[in-house]
């Protein structure tokens, strides 16, 4: 097939903006703002320059966008240790334990912040019931760091009135950027709207990146910012499987359908080593809308059964011990999973959340008032963080208190944030005892790419974060980068691209879409040239079919597997006849470009490991078992762009805190 | 549940000095025709429903219908965000309403001194645990 170039005969060549800084900040959800707060402290006094870019508009960016009503890590009375033990739970066996201990010892200090900046946190009353943040400010309760009880849904999670979250946490990031800017006298360190498409080496050291490169979905404009030092912290991917909604509901993901993928895609192609991208998520919501069940399973102790009244995880426990013992036992996420789709296969669905009869056992112990509260905060979960669900509902007449609803497993989701673990392989700290010498190679949260950082939903091994987490390792990988940027103060980045190849590059889409638009007299039909929602549709059908998604109950093997990654070979391949007929669909091509790169890695992840670590999220039919005597191990993997070849290896998991 | 702008509500946002919706959609859908003035949702099955065109925009001319493929006609739901707290109503098919009022912020928006009180960087523990602020937790399991 003969390769497209761009060199601007048919479409504009844009504005070329270079911009040079120190740290550059790639994202703008809770990581990224973490990251801001911490970096713009340590790198001022010192005039190190700080520069965040965000492909949205940072008040409302990242998968925090729409609020939460929940803070799913605040280790508060617990013991750091015991968050080890239950994240290494709940990800069967396999986390890198230095980091997440190194999270669960932080954590609480970004939550502190969050609620000093104005994010009402509920309080347990003197009567045992629960305060709003208004509530419990009003009658003069503790703020958190002052010893102040907050409402726990689970041992782990608080609740929050967290419509503004989002809001909150950007302006505390925004003002740390600007006290930066200030001090350091840069016109501008803070890009909205510039979608990062690439990193860019090093002309001198290839091993290292040098530039970012990305482009303006307002204006016809490219940018490259030269760094010395950066983090990425960009999200996982979305909409990579084919939804269970075949129209308009297709933006109902469960994670927020902007996740492209890119924090991985631009890792990759920098030739940071991936690790655990096997692992996936997988989440029981509400049937459609996604709404989330945390809050219903933890603070309303709901349960969920099948059409019989009968509890999947209880009736299939004794056979799913057989193949997946001892992880079967400590019932995490990925465990109940596969008994909830046990009975959904046996017909005996649709599996239940029983919300009635939860509502109805809470109200016994209510008055009126108490029982208007409740209501209150049952809809404020869906509210909060998933309003359709709560439209859902609204359209299909449910009244939560009187009958049950739906849930089902959803299609899969590459993050590691979440109940899930995808991601780079980072340096930990290093200081913590029992660290193996392969966990820790100088600075914290740096990937193997020197003075490339990564944080939130992409570094790799170490779950469970959420929100608050993703904003602490923001932090602590912005240490790291401030410690490696003093310590490396001579560099100078350099680049042999010239702004102009750089500009063609990412332009070729338009390219491409101009030179051929006429040769047909519907431009959406048209021989030449693939647009972003046909190569999205055929990414999403390959990976559902071969990779394991909802079409075949999450089922592969190596020849289904085998012959998928045949056929994205070539899907990758027309990926560079993609056609963008304005800056909108220009991000959605290289959107979806980094959502390629992303299934590509989890399937040849998932080929390597020769076990079905995660029933529930994934099998291997033709390993069914969990075999720990040959793969308790991480799986890590580099990709070489300039070849487009990979290497995988098994790297040893350490036990570095006792059961 | 995709979102969609009330033609008579909507004038562009001529007044600001940008679209309000268009700033802020996460997923660069919300755009405005410039030859009418106003704005629309350049990919509804893209939609998160995120609802913050609809929060955002001053005329109160967004609202969101549910996504079709899913959801039967006639339910709603809208918010009112005002500085500190939201206000809720959801229409159910059956004409019902329910009506919240919840939280969002303890603060004055804007009102954030992101140092104020907090200690200089000590850098002789830059590569140790702990932030600028916070002296990392230790575990009474590791001796």
């Amino acid at each position: 097939m003969e390769k497209e170039t761009c060199n601007f005969s048919y479409c504009a060549k844009p504005e070329i903006v270079e911009i040079e800084t120190d740290l550059l900040l790639i994202g703008g959800g809770m990581a990224c703002c973490g990251a801001a707060y911490e970096a713009a402290r340590w790198a001022t006094p010192k005039g190190i320059r700080v520069t965040m870019v965000d492909k949205a508009a940072t008040d409302r960016s990242g998968a925090v966008a729409m609020g939460l009503s929940a803070i799913n890590t605040y280790c508060g009375e617990n013991d750091p240790a015991d968050y080890v033990k239950y994240v290494r739970a709940d990800l069967m066996g396999i986390i890198r334990e230095d980091l997440v201990f190194d999270l669960g010892r932080h954590v609480d200090n970004s939550v502190h912040l969050f609620e000093e900046w104005g994010l009402p946190i509920w309080k347990k009353a003197d009567d045992g019931f629960s305060l709003d943040g208004f509530q419990a400010r009003d009658q003069g309760k503790a703020m958190l760091k002052d010893g102040g009880t907050p409402v726990r849904s689970g041992k782990w999670q608080i609740m929050i009135n967290g419509e503004s979250y989002k809001v909150i946490v950007a302006e505390a990031a925004k003002k740390a950027l600007e006290y930066n800017r200030q001090a350091t006298g840069v016109p501008q360190n803070h890009f909205e709207r510039v979608f990062i498409v690439k990193l860019i080496h090093d002309a001198n050291d290839p091993k290292r990146v040098a530039a970012a490169a990305g482009f303006s979905v307002r204006e016809n404009k490219v940018y490259i910012f030269k760094a010395k030092a950066m983090i990425n912290a960009s999200g996982g991917a979305v909409n990579v499987f084919r939804p269970r909604s075949t129209k308009e509901g297709q933006g109902r993901a469960w994670y927020p359908v902007w996740n492209s993928g890119s924090g991985y895609a631009l890792g990759m192609q920098a030739g940071a080593e991936l690790t655990m991208m096997e692992n996936r998520f997988v989440p029981a919501r509400f049937k459609d809308g996604y709404g989330p069940v945390g809050a219903w399973f933890l603070f309303f102790k709901a349960k969920a059964t099948n059409s019989y009244g009968e509890d999947y995880c209880a009736t299939h426990l004794e056979e799913t011990k057989k193949l997946y013992s001892p992880y079967a036992e400590k019932l995490g996420t990925a465990i109940r999973n596969h008994m909830m789709m046990l009975d959904m296969k046996a017909g005996k669905g649709p599996i239940l959340m029983n919300t009635h009869t939860a509502m109805q056992e809470l109200a016994k112990t209510m008055d009126a008032k108490r029982i208007k509260h409740l209501e209150a905060e049952a809809w404020e979960d869906f509210l909060d963080m998933c309003i359709g669900q709560a439209g859902l509902w609204a359209c299909k007449n449910v009244e939560p208190d009187k009958e049950p609803s739906e849930i089902m497993p959803t299609e899969p989701y590459l993050l590691g944030s979440h109940a899930g673990c995808a991601g780079f392989w980072c340096s930990g700290p290093g200081d913590i005892p029992g660290t193996p010498e392969h966990y820790s190679w100088g600075y914290n949260r740096m990937s193997t790419v020197p003075g490339l950082f990564m944080a939130g939903d992409i570094c790799g091994a170490s779950g469970h974060k959420f929100s608050s987490g993703s904003h602490a390792e923001g932090r602590l990988a912005a240490k790291g980068a401030i410690a490696f940027l003093l310590d490396h103060a001579d560099y100078k980045p350099t680049i042999k691209e010239t702004p102009d190849q750089i500009a063609a590059e990412l332009y070729l889409p338009f390219e491409v879409y101009e030179k051929y638009k006429t040769f047909s007299t519907d431009p959406s039909m048209n021989p030449h040239y693939i647009r972003p929602n046909m190569l999205q549709a055929r990414l999403q059908k390959i990976a559902d079919e071969y990779f394991g998604g909802i079409s075949t109950w999450y089922m592969t093997s190596k020849t289904m597997l085998e012959e998928g990654l045949k056929q994205l070979e070539l899907l990758k391949e027309d990926a560079s006849k993609s056609a963008a007929s304005n800056l909108h669909e220009l991000m959605r091509a290289w959107e979806n470009f980094h959502r390629i790169l992303s299934v590509e890695a989890h399937a040849r992840h998932i080929l390597f490991r020769e076990e079905s670590r995660y029933p529930g999220y994934y099998y291997r039919g033709d390993f069914l078992a969990i075999n720990d005597k040959d793969w308790k191990c991480f799986v890590n993997s580099k990709y070489d762009a300039a070849t487009n070849t990979w290497e995988l290896r098994k790297v040893p998991y350490v036990q570095m805190f006792a059961d | 549940m995709p979102s969609y702008v009330i033609t008579e509500k909507c004038d562009g946002c001529k007044a600001q000095d940008k679209t309000a919706c268009q700033y802020i959609c996460p997923n660069d859908l919300m755009t405005l025709n410039r030859d009418i003035m106003k704005a629309y949702n350049q990919e509804p099955d893209q939609c998160w429903e995120c609802y913050n065109c609809v929060k955002i925009c001053p005329q109160q001319a967004i609202e969101v219908r549910g996504y079709q493929d899913f959801n039967p006609l006639g339910g709603n739901v809208i918010p009112m965000r005002g500085t500190d707290s939201i206000m809720w109503t959801i229409k159910f098919r059956n004409g019902s309403l329910k009506r919240f009022k919840f939280p969002i912020r303890t603060t004055p928006e804007g009102s954030i001194d992101p140092y104020k009180g907090k200690p200089e960087p000590d850098y002789s523990k830059l590569k140790s645990p702990g932030y600028f602020n916070y002296e990392a937790r230790k575990s009474a399991q590791i001796k």
